[in-house]
């Protein structure tokens, strides 16, 4: 429900130009401070209109945010010249839990911070701890890594672009279709996992499960339908006229500000800047497959559709190369146990290319059976602070767009 | 041509709305209480007890060690152990929990109580449709109401169910070895070397 702050008529003169006064003298001061720190920000923008300035909350319980997440929008006739985005509501003190938890405790948690891609954060924390505690992972349990990761990007993005469509008003049609995709893929996490996003599959030095053989197969079969989905899924949306225009030229982010507010994932290759942590830090192993990576040109909302659409056709390529080749062998590290694990004191980073962006995990080890401090880099949170410089001078209803491309998960946000 | 590209999503709908009547791979709804899909063999929702025989007290294979009830993150299960103990599979007295509870409102289906028990005692249920209108009582299942059956067991993961009953039968015949090279070993006054061995 958006609450409405309108003035009075009787008063409009006074308190809206005080407010008009107030919102120029802050933009203004901020627009002075990132001029002299050298930060290309977008123009300034100040009201024009004789209305007033209308101070919108949207949110926290709009249904085009995805969650409970606030913005705070000052917009001028359908403008906007201020927004702040508030988050904070779905705060479940996940990084004090799991200092005071065992290590193994703590993985069912993070299945719980971007729920839709509950596997990539298992193998982020997994890998952190692995680089804490000096584990080796069996080949073969690297290559289950990777097929569920990119199955896990594959049905992150399709989701992601039916939200965004949804946003825009196309309701039901694209998201129904990726989500029938998204169900396949659930299925078979299920069949494996035994869960279908609560999948706390990975443990520290390898898998919980070994695949099958019919597992694989089915897998198989999916990857081979895959592209003749996406084929489908473009020709109904890329050339769309209304999508083309709700989409090109809106909420364009630069790629400075984009690399200065650390912003990673298919919203920073969306801007042209080829960075993607599969290709720079090989963890895993990466460096065996070959695959490209997708690269926007105007960093606006249709590259950031677009390069989704182009990672779930690499994704495939990925998983027809590891499904062919994933050898036998062992799923477990066996000097790793699974009770009164304690790493020597230590720290350690670990991080993946996340389907959201660069999901990293930051551990201290005293030595004892829970970590000392355990932090998380949350791609979505990170990707959202340059909403503002993403939306202003655009439309409310753009807003809702822009905040949709960014893909975020409040889960991950708020932890 | 303006309205090329929506023209072109609008073949691509009407291809599935068409298709939906002559396709399974198109129509993809399920009807849910009416029409089911069957549960995958792996699926997990909330733990239970397995008991061997057809008495559930007495055939229940949880010791009460605690380790379930140390390891769960959300700390979501409550064991008093016994004073008193019984046998358990293999004829080893054992004390078994006099109190065993599991608040599945807290519960979060993660299985590593599962995965910690050394006693194969606690595994996963596939039984979904658990609403109440009790929100405290109906929800905190004691330990009578999480027995289930080594049969039922079998029937909802028969694959894993097969795999722990052949653990159990080597671990049993290991056991009864055991207590056959004892047996003579303590009768005859020199214990004879090769009794070591089973
Ligand atoms: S269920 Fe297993 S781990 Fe838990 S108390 Fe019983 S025997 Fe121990
Ligand atoms: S499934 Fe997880 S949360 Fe539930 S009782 Fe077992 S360990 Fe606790």
């Amino acid at each position: 429900m958006s609450t409405f702050e309108t003035i009075p008529e009787s008063t409009s003169q006074t308190s809206a130009e005080h407010l008009a006064e107030r919102l120029s003298k802050s933009i203004t001061a901020a627009a002075e401070a990132d001029r002299r720190e050298g930060w290309n920000r977008p123009p300034v923008f100040l009201p024009e209109s004789e209305n007033g300035v209308l101070e919108v909350a949207m949110g926290p319980h709009h249904p085009s945010t995805h969650g409970v997440f606030r913005m705070d929008v000052s917009v001028d006739g359908e403008r906007v010249i201020r927004l702040k985005p508030v988050f904070g509501y779905l705060h479940r003190n996940h990084e004090k839990i799991a200092e005071g938890t065992a290590y193994l405790a703590s993985m069912p948690y993070t299945d719980r911070l971007d729920y839709f891609c509950s596997l990539t954060n298992n193998w982020a924390y997994a890998l952190a701890v692995e680089k804490l505690a000096g584990i080796q992972v069996p080949e073969r349990a690297e290559y289950i890594r990777v097929i569920l990761a990119e199955l896990t990007r594959i049905q992150n993005h399709a989701a992601a672009v039916g939200f965004l469509l949804q946003d825009m008003g196309a309701s039901g049609t694209p998201l129904m279709y990726a989500f029938r995709e998204r169900e396949k893929i659930l299925d078979l996490f299920e069949q494996l996992t035994g869960s279908r996003m609560m999948c706390n599959y990975m443990r520290f030095g390898g898998c919980r499960v070994d695949v099958t053989d019919a597992w694989l197969d089915r897998a198989r079969r999916l990857v081979a339908g895959m592209p003749q989905f996406v084929d489908e899924f473009e020709a109904l949306l890329t050339t769309n006229e209304i999508l083309m225009v709700r989409c090109q030229g809106i909420g364009a982010l630069k790629p400075d500000l984009a690399v200065n507010a650390g912003v990673t994932g298919p919203m920073l290759r969306a801007t042209g800047v080829n960075y993607d942590l599969r290709k720079v830090d090989h963890y895993g192993i990466y460096d065996r497959f070959k695959f490209r990576i997708p690269l926007g040109d105007h960093g606006d909302v249709y590259d950031r559709y677009m390069v989704r659409i182009l990672e779930i056709r690499e994704a495939v390529h990925i998983l027809e190369q590891a499904l062919k080749e994933i050898p036998a062998g062992p799923i477990m590290d066996p000097k790793t146990k699974l009770r009164g694990f304690r790493p020597k004191p230590g720290e350690a980073y670990g991080r993946i290319e996340a389907p959201k962006g660069e999901l990293g995990f930051y551990l201290i080890s005293d030595g004892g059976s829970n970590p000392y401090r355990y932090r998380v880099r949350p791609p979505s949170m990170i990707n959202l602070t340059v909403l503002e410089d993403m939306c202003l001078g655009h439309n409310v209803a753009d807003v809702v767009v822009i905040l949709g491309s960014v893909d975020i998960v409040l889960g991950e946000v708020d932890r | 041509m303006l309205g090329e590209g929506i023209l072109k999503g609008l073949a691509q709908t009407a291809k599935n709305f068409a298709g939906s009547y002559v396709s399974e791979e198109r129509l993809t709804t399920v009807q849910y209480p009416e029409e089911r899909l069957p549960v995958a063999e792996a699926s997990r929702v909330f733990p239970f007890l397995v008991f061997d025989g057809s008495e559930w007290l007495g055939g229940m294979r949880c010791v009460a060690c605690q380790i379930c009830e140390k390891e769960c993150p959300p700390k979501c299960i409550y064991i008093e152990k016994s004073k008193d103990k019984k046998p358990d599979y293999v004829g080893k007295q054992q004390f078994y929990p006099v109190r065993f509870d599991i608040d599945i409102s807290v519960c979060m289906s993660c299985q590593i109580c599962v995965e910690v028990c050394p006693f194969e005692a606690i595994k996963m249920d596939t039984a979904f449709e658990l609403a109440t209108d009790d929100r405290f009582g109906g929800l905190l299942l004691d330990r009578q109401q999480l027995a289930k059956s080594n049969e039922y067991y079998h029937s909802i993961h028969p694959t894993e169910a097969s795999e722990v009953d052949a653990r159990l039968d080597e671990e049993k015949v290991k056991a009864e070895a055991k207590a056959k090279a004892a047996a003579p070993a303590a009768a005859a006054k020199p214990p004879a070397p090769a009794g070591g061995k089973d």
